[in-house]
This record gives structure tokens, C-alpha cells and sequence, in this order.
């Protein structure tokens, strides 16, 4: 059985111009030791797919689902206290920002004890040890001095590592990692991604990745999902999606990195994500899309071999030598 | 081509003088030492490196917000050490702009788009209502924003507009040179690509040479002529992108490469890991700066400072490259 399961997750926002559909029948399922990342433009709903998962949102959406299971339990009806143990100790979510997500008023012992204090019960003080060992594990040098230091006195790449610790504390199976590396450095990125794999390795944890860039995913996802205006477009694993896009906007999405332009103007998307107000008939990228058809204008496409387009791109055939999938070396 | 650059910058210096309590003496950071190069219409210099290593000190010191304390600067021609006089200052302010990292951040919000964009004429020139609102108009096309935008707010934008806008604000004046700090960073993608195209053809059209500070390694591969690897407020390497990104020979700039991901599933890869952070600019490492990260450090490296040495088409501050 699937460790997470969640078919036609669907969550609506009462605003005051009426309802907004921010994700649109999502589905996602997931193994102990998967690593997917959600890919999309922002504005795409993969954040508020992830919180509608954690229960973080507030009373204005409308979440439904078809099925929202978590390792035997069922999510949707599970009372809210059952569903807060679970929230924390088995699922965790690092944000964006890490210099905003921690405390200013706390120290890092104090913020990191408190998650296991919560979470297993007896005195914040007698999880000291198992404190240091966390920083330890997430890469912190000379954890013991860094225990009366408060968030601001640490920088970006170090707040992040705090975050993890806190996240990794509880050995949670399922870590849902929001834009973990953006408002990073590329050094300390490769710092991050690299613990956050490792740590997926030795416990055996299933990782949700959500980032908007791409190499970020080729080099540590197995299975990408790519989301757009909410909906799942493209469902698929990495080196097959990254040699074969088949739905339109993620060739878009692929050819618009600079490092894959061929001359000297990028391949940009025309447009932005529609708005609420500004929602296209029929297939939500038409407007946008190279390949549109008056088929796309009129009708929303259905699930076309789990690609939703109504003209998938045709499938290349393999390139002649079979790619390798490399694990990334790493010499210091 | 006797074509004279609009920057060149002589060993720049900028030191900020710390407080340490009422009766010690003060310390002194070096944001920036002895930062070198030309730059000429037309050409892209990208300024590269991790926070904190003197990228923004540079950009400020170009666009005249403050003083070196040490070098010579000369801007379109004119040595800044000459230019105390107002009026020289004021018109050399004109032909360098800067657009900023966040255009959520860089645009005041109780503006209209139309009054952001015409308050630098209001200030530097003396055109009338009508010829103001033309040439605003005239700019908003050309960066792609529509007529009626004029009477809009910044927060009914989205992120790439708003950047498109602040874009106009500082191609209004006609500059000639124009600082990016990280332009794109705060953009998806698809519209990071867009922001790029337009930066690229109005290089192409009005002769603008950019310096462009990023962290981001495939924009920078793709979009400069020149670049610029700092560490610690000291360049490293210097030289033509390609040479530099086909050939980098400073141990830093191999690292930022190698830890750069690249969106290609099948290629195996030698990743160089950096360890650590970079060390506080208040007490340098001894000897070259890099040494403590540095995978090929020698002991000479803790004792000597390496000083930019020509190597080929680039120049490198490294004891080990010979």
C-alpha cells in the first residue's frame, strides 16, 4: 500500500469575487523512498496542494478530495487532535524562507525540543542530547555553541539546516519540502539538496520536493509532477519527462532555461498564468500554447495517457545509445 | 576601434569603518579591495559570487550612492575623483541606472506606474507635462506594457511586469550604462526568459552596456561578455565568459560551476563540495582568502595572498595556477 494517497484533491477559496479554484483534481501517490518533485509556474497551486495535505489553510478554503490517505489512515475524516499527532511527528513541510519561518524570539534548542517535547511527551530540557545530535546530522559545525543562538544570529544556509532538523526531528515518513533552496546561494544549495537526499536515503523517507526550477529536478527527483493554473498536467518520471516532454507547457517550461537556447533569444512563454478573472475556455493553456487548436479554445482535454492535452506531444523514439542514470559524483 | 569605455575601474577600494564599543578602536571591513576592469557600450559585465562577497558594495559604488575609498573610477570618460562639482555629478548620475532585485520591493506603491516612470524627468529635466507623458508612453511600448497601464499601481501587476516597469523607469533618462542586481532572480522561469529577451534587445538597440550581478551561473553563461567571480570582496577571476565558464581555472569559480545543477537527467557529473560558509569580511582568513574552503590548499596558501595574474584570456588570483 501506498505510503501517501490523494486522488482528485480539489481546493476552492471564497473570495470576495466569488470562488477560486486553486488546485484542481490533484492526484499524487507515494512510496516510503520516493522522491517527487511538483514543478510550475507560481500561481500553479503546488504550495497550496502540499497545505491542503498538512491542513495549514485557512477557513476560507474549501478542500475535497476522493481520497486523502496517509499511511493507513484516512485524512479527511479523521478528527482534528488525531490528525495534529500525525501533523509534525510523521509529515513535516520545510518553507520557502528559512529566515522567516523560524522564530525570532526563541533560541534553536528551544525551538527544535519543542517539536519532540510535543511530540513524545517529558520536559523540553531532557531532549538536550538528542538536540545536539540533530544539528550534528544536519551539518552544523560546533553544535553545542550553536543551542543559545537565536535565528538571527545565523545566516541563511544555517537557518535552513535548523529548519531541517526541526523537520527531521520526529523521523517523519513523509517530508514535504517547499522551495527549500531558493533564497540560497548555489554552493550552499548543493549543500542542502545533498543532506536532504541523504537524510531520504539512511531513514527511508518519501520527499515531496516543490520548486520551480528545473535543474533542481533533474538532479534529485525520481518522478516529477508538473502542475499548471492547478491542474496535474504531466505525471511522469524524470529522464523520461526530461528527454520526451509530452504535454506543451512542459517543453515550454524546458526549452525556456537559458542553458537550452539556441541562439540569442530565449524561448519565453508568452503571457502569465491566468488570474481568478482571466480563467480561458477550454484547455487552461491555450492561450499561451503553440500548438492551440480550436479543439483547445472550446473544450477542456481529458487525461490523454495521464498527460492532459488534447494533442500530446508524439513520443521520440530512444536516442540510440540508452542514457545512464548517473548518480552525481562527489569528490572533496 | 578607438572606442573609449564608458566604465573603467582602477582597484577599487571600499572599506566601512565598524564600531566595536566606546573606547576601542574601530574595525574596519573591506567590502571591496581592489576590484579592476573596462567595460564598453554595448558589452555585458556579470558580477558573480556568493552573498556577501562585495557584488552589491560594487553596484554601489558605480552607480555614485557612495565613495571609494581608494582607486580611480571613471564613468563615460569622467574621473569620478573630478567630479566633486554638483553639476558634474548630476549629469553623471543621469547616464548610470539601476534596476533592483525586487520589484516588489523597488516600486513605491502609492504611485501610479505613470507618475514612477515620469519622476525621474521631473527631477533631471525640464520637458513639459505633454512631452513627459510622450516619452512615458513611448518607453511602456517598448518594454511591452500597454497604454492604459499609465493610471495602474504597482501591486495590480505581476512579478515580470512589475520588473518591466522598473526596467523603464531606469531606461528613461537615456543612460548609458545600467546596473542589474540580480534582475531575474525573483522570476519564474518562463518569465525570466521573457525579462531577459527584452533586456538583450534593448542592449542591442540603445548601445547599453549592462553590469549584471547574479548568482544565477546559466544566465550569467548566457546573457555576458564579461565576467567577474568575486569571493570575500576580492575578484578571483576575471576574464571572457567563455573563457571563463570552458575553462574556469580558479579553484572558487570550479566550485560555483559544479554546484550550479544543470536540468539534464542522463550526464554524470564530478561535483566539487565546498564546505563551510563564507568567513566573516571582519577577520579575513590569512594568506588567500579561499584557502580554508579550498580543496587544493598548501600551506603557502595560509601564508601569501595571491595577487590577478594574466593566465591566457583570463586573469586568476591563485598561488596554484601557473
Amino acid at each position: 500500500m501506498a505510503l501517501l494517497e490523494i486522488t482528485n484533491l480539489t481546493v476552492d477559496f471564497a473570495t470576495a469575487h466569488g470562488s477560486l479554484r486553486a488546485v484542481d483534481q490533484v492526484s499524487l501517490s507515494l512510496d516510503a523512498g520516493d522522491i517527487v518533485a511538483i514543478v510550475g509556474e507560481s500561481g500553479s497551486g503546488k504550495s497550496v496542494a502540499m497545505l491542503a495535505l498538512m491542513g495549514l489553510l485557512p477557513w476560507t478554503a474549501t478542500i475535497t478530495a476522493d481520497q486523502m490517505s496517509f499511511d493507513g489512515n484516512d485524512l479527511l475524516t479523521m478528527a482534528p487532535k488525531q490528525r495534529r499527532a500525525i501533523i509534525g511527528k510523521d509529515i513535516s513541510m520545510i518553507f520557502q524562507e528559512p529566515m522567516t519561518s523560524l522564530n525570532p524570539c526563541f533560541n534553536v534548542e528551544y525551538q527544535i525540543s519543542e517539536v519532540l517535547a510535543r511530540h513524545f511527551g517529558g520536559r523540553r530540557r531532557s531532549y538536550k542530547h538528542r538536540v545536539i545530535e540533530l544539528l550534528e546530522k544536519v551539518g552544523i559545525p560546533a553544535p553545542e555553541t550553536r543551542l543559545k543562538a537565536y535565528p538571527h544570529q545565523l545566516s541563511g544556509g544555517m537557518s535552513q539546516r535548523v529548519m531541517i532538523a526541526m523537520m527531521i526531528a520526529c523521523e517523519p515518513k513523509l517530508l514535504v519540502a517547499d522551495e527549500p533552496t531558493t533564497a540560497l546561494d548555489v554552493t550552499i544549495q548543493a549543500q542542502i539538496l545533498e543532506l536532504l537526499v541523504e537524510l531520504q536515503k539512511t531513514n527511508g523517507m518519501a520527499l515531496v520536493l516543490i520548486t520551480h526550477d528545473m535543474a533542481v529536478v533533474a538532479e534529485t527527483a525520481d518522478r516529477v509532477v508538473v502542475q499548471y493554473a492547478g491542474q496535474q498536467v504531466e505525471n511522469r518520471p524524470v529522464s523520461e519527462l526530461f528527454n520526451n516532454p509530452r504535454h506543451p507547457y512542459t517543453e515550454a517550461l524546458l526549452s525556456a532555461l537559458p542553458e537550452h537556447a539556441q541562439e540569442k533569444t530565449l524561448n519565453a512563454i508568452p503571457g502569465v498564468v491566468p488570474g481568478q478573472l482571466d480563467r480561458p475556455v477550454g484547455c487552461l493553456f491555450n492561450p499561451r500554447c503553440e500548438y492551440a487548436q480550436d479543439l483547445c479554445r472550446q473544450q477542456p482535454p481529458q487525461k490523454n495517457e495521464g498527460i492532459l492535452c488534447h494533442f500530446p506531444l508524439p513520443i521520440k523514439p530512444l536516442p540510440p545509445k540508452a542514457i545512464s542514470q548517473g548518480e552525481t559524483q562527489v569528490i572533496s | 576601434m578607438t572606442q573609449h569605455a564608458l566604465i573603467q575601474a582602477r582597484d577599487l577600494h571600499k572599506y566601512y569603518p565598524i564600531k566595536t564599543g566606546m573606547f576601542k578602536p574601530n574595525q574596519c571591513l573591506q567590502a571591496l579591495s581592489g576590484a579592476s576592469f573596462d567595460l564598453y557600450a554595448g558589452q555585458t559585465l556579470a558580477v558573480v559570487g556568493e552573498s556577501g562577497c562585495g557584488k552589491s558594495t560594487l553596484a554601489r559604488l558605480l552607480t555614485m550612492i557612495e565613495q571609494p575609498t581608494a582607486g580611480q573610477l571613471t564613468l563615460d570618460g569622467i574621473d569620478l575623483g573630478d567630479a566633486h562639482q554638483k553639476e558634474v555629478a548630476k549629469k553623471l548620475r543621469q547616464t548610470i541606472q539601476m534596476v533592483f532585485q525586487d520589484p516588489f520591493g523597488s516600486l513605491n506603491p502609492r504611485q501610479k506606474v505613470g507618475d514612477i516612470l515620469q519622476e525621474p524627468l521631473l527631477i533631471n529635466t525640464d520637458l513639459n507635462a505633454n512631452q513627459r507623458r510622450e516619452r512615458v508612453l513611448e518607453l511602456m511600448q517598448r518594454v511591452g506594457l500597454r497604454d492604459e497601464h499609465i493610471h495602474r499601481y504597482p501591486h495590480m501587476f505581476s512579478g515580470g511586469q512589475r520588473q518591466r516597469i522598473a526596467i523603464a523607469r531606469a531606461l528613461i533618462l537615456k543612460p548609458k550604462i545600467v546596473v542589474l542586481d540580480e534582475p531575474v532572480s525573483a522570476l519564474d522561469v518562463s518569465i525570466q526568459a521573457q525579462v531577459i529577451n527584452l533586456l538583450i534587445e534593448l542592449q542591442q538597440e540603445l548601445g547599453l552596456a549592462y553590469v549584471f550581478i547574479s548568482h544565477d551561473l546559466s544566465v550569467v553563461r548566457y546573457i555576458a561578455d564579461q565576467v567577474l567571480v568575486m569571493y570575500l570582496g576580492k575578484p578571483v577571476e576575471q576574464g571572457l565568459s567563455e573563457a571563463v565558464f570552458n575553462n574556469p581555472q580558479h579553484p572558487y569559480t570550479q566550485a560555483l560551476l559544479s554546484a550550479t545543477p544543470q536540468a539534464n537527467t542522463g550526464r554524470k557529473r564530478k561535483r566539487i563540495r565546498l564546505t563551510g560558509e563564507l568567513p566573516s569580511p571582519l577577520s579575513p582568513p590569512t594568506g588567500c582568502s579561499f584557502h580554508p574552503r579550498c580543496q587544493n590548499a598548501k600551506a603557502q596558501c595560509k601564508i601569501t595572498a595571491p595577487v590577478m595574474k594574466q593566465h591566457g584570456d583570463i586573469s586568476v588570483a591563485c598561488l596554484l595556477v601557473e
